[in-house]
């Protein structure tokens, strides 16, 4: 961060939120990859709402008799799948539960490693030893296989691969938000709060995390992405969300028998993945150039 | 602080790194429900056998004790026990499946170079041209394709509608280079690919700055073509950040490898560790989350050091 907000400090500045909405018309004014990527995303966001309104069919309606395995026509847009459901209804269902997955997984990785971070870098010293060694080691698997062992170990439900997600992220953010603490630690505007006695407690909250708030956001957008992914790839490997809930990943991985005489079962539940982090990674990116320049390559993709 | 010092330092470092990923490898047994024997056996197992074989593998003995004899066996004899169900040294099953990861592994990073390199290249020599748009964008789609849906779309272009490839199955290239080569084909580029993005943006950007060096400029105003200075002088300073980057990837590599070695039915670790939570043989996860994390943070210490070496504006901290 070279631009700290030292008018926190001061009791009649205007509240954060109208600063981030400025600085929100000015990164879309910026950047048209940032643009392009938060309309992919809203378009995503609004398919998920629409779901039950657009949705033709129940996502989860059999009918192996009469609909197995069509291919795509008028009544069934995205053709229909091994057991006669509708590909386009599971699609726009899947939106929904590849958000709720995502956003809740995020969610955790922030609500846990945010507040380490802070304190980390904060205090510093032994704490500061203590927190980032243990998120060294959460580090040291592979993302992706952390995820994995954890959904093994907690047993498969939805509730548990977003806890697995949000774990395996937290390290992630705590770094970010540390790396953001230090830089503002010592900077005039934290020695005077301290000077006119506030405690730790509201130098933290008021005037150093407005301060890691713009890189914790870049990190949110593309863990979403990330995250996502992460439980699409659980899914493919019959690890992640339980049939018969319409998952992006389950419905890739079953389309893995029927690849070739009904190839839409694959390529539009892969297309839906794709398109949605494509989405994140535009905005994430857009935002990354205009809100944390100093940024550039780090972490430039780690499932 | 010399290099010297940190080299010691960061060494040093990795031990309790290693120390924690072990103390969470083999925690993941102690924390399932019934234990590792029940697990194995499921509700064929009755009562006086699972007694029977928690003695006998000395699962009655105390976390502590069970941790400190299976960590000091590994670390002095790499004897990593035995599977449960199928009784065959784990060691033996990770000789076999390593190589088969590392080749893979290997391959999808070679696939990454092959294509990030001269794309970076290209791009960042039509700086703001049609050119660096394209690639630009092909980067993007990329980094967004998943690996799996990638994977069953090359099966399916070419190993169904044109059988070039095998759609699965592993043969060692020292075995038979032309099988080899053909069955690590579609799965490296499946790796590869979302790598390549990364080291295409990496390359893009670090030549950009090349160019922006001094001693480009005196090269250029000496009358050097613009390709000569490319090619002489700025490809390689750009290639230094560039390795690292396929480095600090090495997770998402193994990550991705995971996946792809069950898309393609290939006996490495990552299919080892499924098959392992799938069959409920827990002392073979552990064993092979060991390994992984262990092959992870080698990586990454080699990536620092090799980075720190390079690049004598780092600071050591």
């Amino acid at each position: 961060m070279t631009e700290p907000q030292t008018d926190t400090t001061d009791e009649s500045s205007p509240p954060p939120g109208a600063a981030l909405l400025s600085t929100g018309r000015r990164i879309f004014a910026e950047s048209r990859l940032a643009l392009l990527g938060l309309a992919i995303t809203l378009g995503v966001v609004v398919t998920a709402i629409l779901a039950p309104v657009v949705a033709p069919y129940d996502p989860t309606a059999q009918n192996i008799a009469e609909a197995q395995l069509l291919a795509p026509s008028l009544t069934h847009p995205m053709g229909t799948d091994q057991l006669g459901r509708d590909v386009f209804s599971r699609v726009l269902y899947g939106a929904q539960l590849s958000l709720q997955v995502g956003l809740i997984a995020v969610g955790v990785a922030i609500a846990a490693g945010v507040p380490l971070g802070l304190i980390a870098g904060f205090y510093g010293g032994y704490i500061d030893e203590t927190v980032m060694r243990s998120m060294d080691v959460l580090f040291s698997f592979p993302a992706i296989l952390l995820a994995i062992a954890m959904v093994a170990i907690l047993g498969q439900s939805t509730l548990n691969v977003m806890l697995a997600i949000g774990i395996t992220y937290t390290p992630i953010f705590a770094r970010v938000t540390r790396s953001g603490v230090l830089s503002v630690r010592e900077e005039t505007f934290v020695d005077a709060a301290r000077a006119i006695g506030d405690t730790n407690r509201s130098i933290i909250a008021r005037d150093i995390l407005p301060n890691v708030v713009a890189p914790i956001i870049v990190q949110a957008t593309v863990s979403l992405a990330f995250a996502i992914l992460a439980e699409s790839a659980l899914s493919f490997l019959g690890l992640g969300t339980p049939p018969p809930d319409p998952s992006w990943g389950r419905m890739l991985s079953n389309s893995r028998n029927f690849l070739q005489t009904a190839p839409w079962t694959a390529v539009f539940p892969g297309l839906a993945i794709m398109i949605t982090i494509l989405g994140f990674n535009f905005l994430g990116d857009g935002l990354r150039d205009t809100l944390d320049p100093q940024n550039e390559t780090e972490e430039g993709g780690s499932i | 602080m010399a290099y010297g010092t940190y080299v010691v330092k960061r060494v040093l470092l990795i031990i309790p790194i290693l120390f924690g990923v072990s103390v969470i490898s083999f925690g993941a047994l102690q924390l399932l429900p019934g234990g590792p024997v029940e697990a194995a056996f499921g509700t064929r197992a009755n009562a006086e056998l699972v007694e029977q074989l928690r003695e006998q593998y000395g699962l009655n003995r105390p976390v502590y004790v069970q941790y400190f004899d299976w960590i000091t066996n590994i670390v002095f004899d790499l004897d990593f026990g035995q599977s449960i169900r199928t009784e065959r040294e784990i060691s033996e099953l990770l000789t076999t499946s390593l190589p088969v990861t590392i080749w893979v592994a290997g391959a999808g990073a070679l696939v990454s170079v092959v294509i990030g390199i001269p794309a970076g290249i290209v791009s960042a020599v039509n700086h703001y041209e049609p050119e660096d748009y394209l690639a630009t964008f092909l980067a993007f789609l990329g980094l967004s394709i998943p690996n799996f849906f990638l994977g069953l779309v090359l099966i399916l272009l070419f190993s169904l509608y044109v059988p070039l490839f095998p759609s699965s199955g592993f043969v060692s290239p020292l075995d038979d280079p032309v099988q080899g080569v053909r069955h690590l084909a579609l799965p490296a580029i499946t790796v590869g690919t979302a790598i390549s993005a990364v080291v295409m943006r990496m390359m893009r950007s670090s030549l950009l700055e090349v160019f922006s060096e001094e001693y480009i400029r005196t090269a250029r105003a000496k009358g050097l073509s613009r390709a000569l200075v490319t090619n002489k002088h700025a490809v390689k300073n750009a290639l230094i950040p560039t390795v690292t980057v396929i480095g600090l990837n090495f997770g998402y590599l193994l990550g991705g490898v995971v996946i792809v070695e069950q898309i393609f039915a290939i006996p490495g670790l990552g299919r080892l560790t499924l098959t392992a939570i799938t069959t409920r043989e827990y002392r073979v996860l552990q064993a092979s989350l060991l390994v992984i994390a262990f092959m992870f943070a080698s990586v990454n210490l080699v990536t620092d050091l090799v980075y720190a070496y390079l690049d004598p504006r780092i600071k050591y901290d």
